[in-house]
């Protein structure tokens, strides 16, 4: 899972299969970074206080 | 009854009432987690495993509840990628159902490891060539992504949306939901794929061993296109008996129909996929290992030839045929009955590919392996089913999931 585990190898199989999982992770970690900063921000400025979303 | 933590303008059963109503489910539920401790506690030989059956009634669960939490990702796809904005009405309820689905797996798969303390090694020490390492990825990330979307329907509920935070927290999730859509779709493509892909690759099993293309074997796409399939059915035939139970109409006929239409053409082209991949294995390739069709059908007391024509006549080509007919879809009676089919048809596909595989002999002087659950193996299969019905139960009560509940009973 990590480069500093014994049995990891730098080959394509690792590279590929990894990568892909930190890919998704990354995306799920950023998109879920913005929605709380940017709520942290809306209830500090009561921005879109009334948005509907539903 | 209505209380501030009920969702505004609609009715729900007294405390009292839905209190017997958890309760008696709760009765199943203990039932399966005093076999869930048996398990845990005295190991796995409290089940009907043994050297030949790795796999079984649990993993057959898994693949099952996977294929049909699948509409959760499909409904997804086709509401924030494709555009159907008609799918909103029923994607809360499609998320919900994915989220039991996909935690009762895991839950299964945690018993099925006889040691779930070391279930963290799959991730730690993955190996890269195993397609269930594979699957473990996905199905745990995939459960994230779930329980992300599973979130802004919690802080809908009208006591936490009070809270300015949460409700900008929900507010927010659902502006950047297409991003976690198509990162689901991206990695239920994967894991579906990879659970047939664990019984193609099986060179030893001529059951299940099929050819394909590059590392993939036909059985991965076969089963990333019938989960795309099957599951919206599921969805469907939930959101049914959840208007039955409540005895409201939750979601309008057109949105039902809608995903019977794009379930239908799924499954009509699954269909043709599998019987060709069918008749392919049946002519070249089993007899390559020394089979003919019928020695995986004959001289054992359950699987017949009739389970091949259940699965892809019965709970495949007329389901498919009844859903891509604009009569078949506006009779109601009719759709339900192709949805019901159709999941019954996924459920035996999944039991084929995981029980049969077992049993089949794997050199043609060999007999046939069966195969007997113990009552844990059926009471903790059965746990999710009880866990599922409460958590729907709660959900229905407290959260506002389904959009035209309101217009649709007006009077309640």
């Amino acid at each position: 899972m990590f480069p500093f585990i014994f049995e990891w190898a730098w080959d394509i199989a690792h590279l590929v299969f990894m990568g892909a999982l930190w890919y998704a992770l990354s995306i799920i970690g950023a998109g879920l970074t913005y929605c709380i900063i940017k709520s942290l921000y809306d209830t500090a400025t009561q921005e879109g206080g009334d948005s509907a979303h539903h | 009854m209505t209380t501030p933590a009920i969702p505004e303008g609609v009715k729900r059963c007294s405390t009292r009432k839905f209190a017997i109503w958890l309760a008696v489910v709760g009765a199943v539920l203990l039932w399966g987690v005093y076999a869930m401790f048996l398990v845990w506690y005295k190991g796995l030989n409290q089940t009907g495993m043994n050297d030949a059956y790795g796999f079984a009634l649990w993993i057959w669960a898994d693949l099952a509840v996977i294929a049909l939490g699948g509409g959760a990702f499909f409904s997804g796809f086709l509401t924030y990628i494709i555009g159907k904005k008609e799918l909103k009405n029923i994607i809360n309820y499609a998320v919900i159902i994915g989220f039991i689905c996909y935690s009762s797996a895991l839950l299964i798969l945690a018993l099925d490891i006889g040691q779930p303390l070391r279930g963290w090694f799959i991730f730690w020490h993955a190996n890269v060539h195993s397609m269930l390492t594979e699957v473990a990825f996905c199905l745990s990330v995939y459960f994230g992504v779930l329980t992300i979307e599973f979130i802004p329907v919690v802080l809908e509920n009208p006591k936490l949306d009070r809270v300015p935070f949460l409700h900008h927290l929900s507010h927010n999730l659902h502006e950047v939901m297409a991003v976690f859509a198509a990162t689901g779709v991206f990695l239920s493509f994967f894991h579906q794929g990879s659970l047939g892909g664990v019984a193609g690759v099986l060179y030893g099993r001529p059951f299940s061993f099929r050819e394909g293309l590059l590392i993939w074997p036909w059985t991965f796409f076969l089963f990333t296109w019938s989960a795309a399939a099957v599951g919206p059915c599921f969805t469907v035939m939930v959101t049914w008996l959840t208007e039955k139970v409540t005895g409201k109409k939750l979601v309008k006929q057109e949105v039902f129909q809608l995903l019977g239409k794009i379930s239908g053409w799924m499954l009509l082209t699954y269909m043709i996929a599998k019987i060709a991949d069918t008749w392919y294995w049946a002519v070249v390739t089993a007899p390559s290992k020394g089979f003919a069709l019928m020695d995986f059908y004959t001289n054992n007391p359950v699987y017949g030839i009739w389970i091949l024509i259940a699965e892809l006549v019965v709970c495949g080509l007329v389901p498919a045929f009844i859903l891509i007919s604009r009569k078949g879809r506006e009779n109601n009676t009719l759709l339900l009955t192709a949805m019901i089919l159709a999941v019954i048809g996924i459920c035996i596909n999944r039991w084929v590919m995981v029980l049969q595989v077992m049993a089949a002999p794997l050199l043609p002087f060999q007999e046939w392996y069966m195969y007997m659950p113990t009552w844990q193996e059926v009471a903790t299969t059965i746990l999710p089913v009880a866990y599922g019905i409460i958590l729907i139960s709660l959900a229905h009560r407290y959260l506002p999931v389904f959009p035209q509940e309101k217009e649709l009973n007006p009077g309640n």
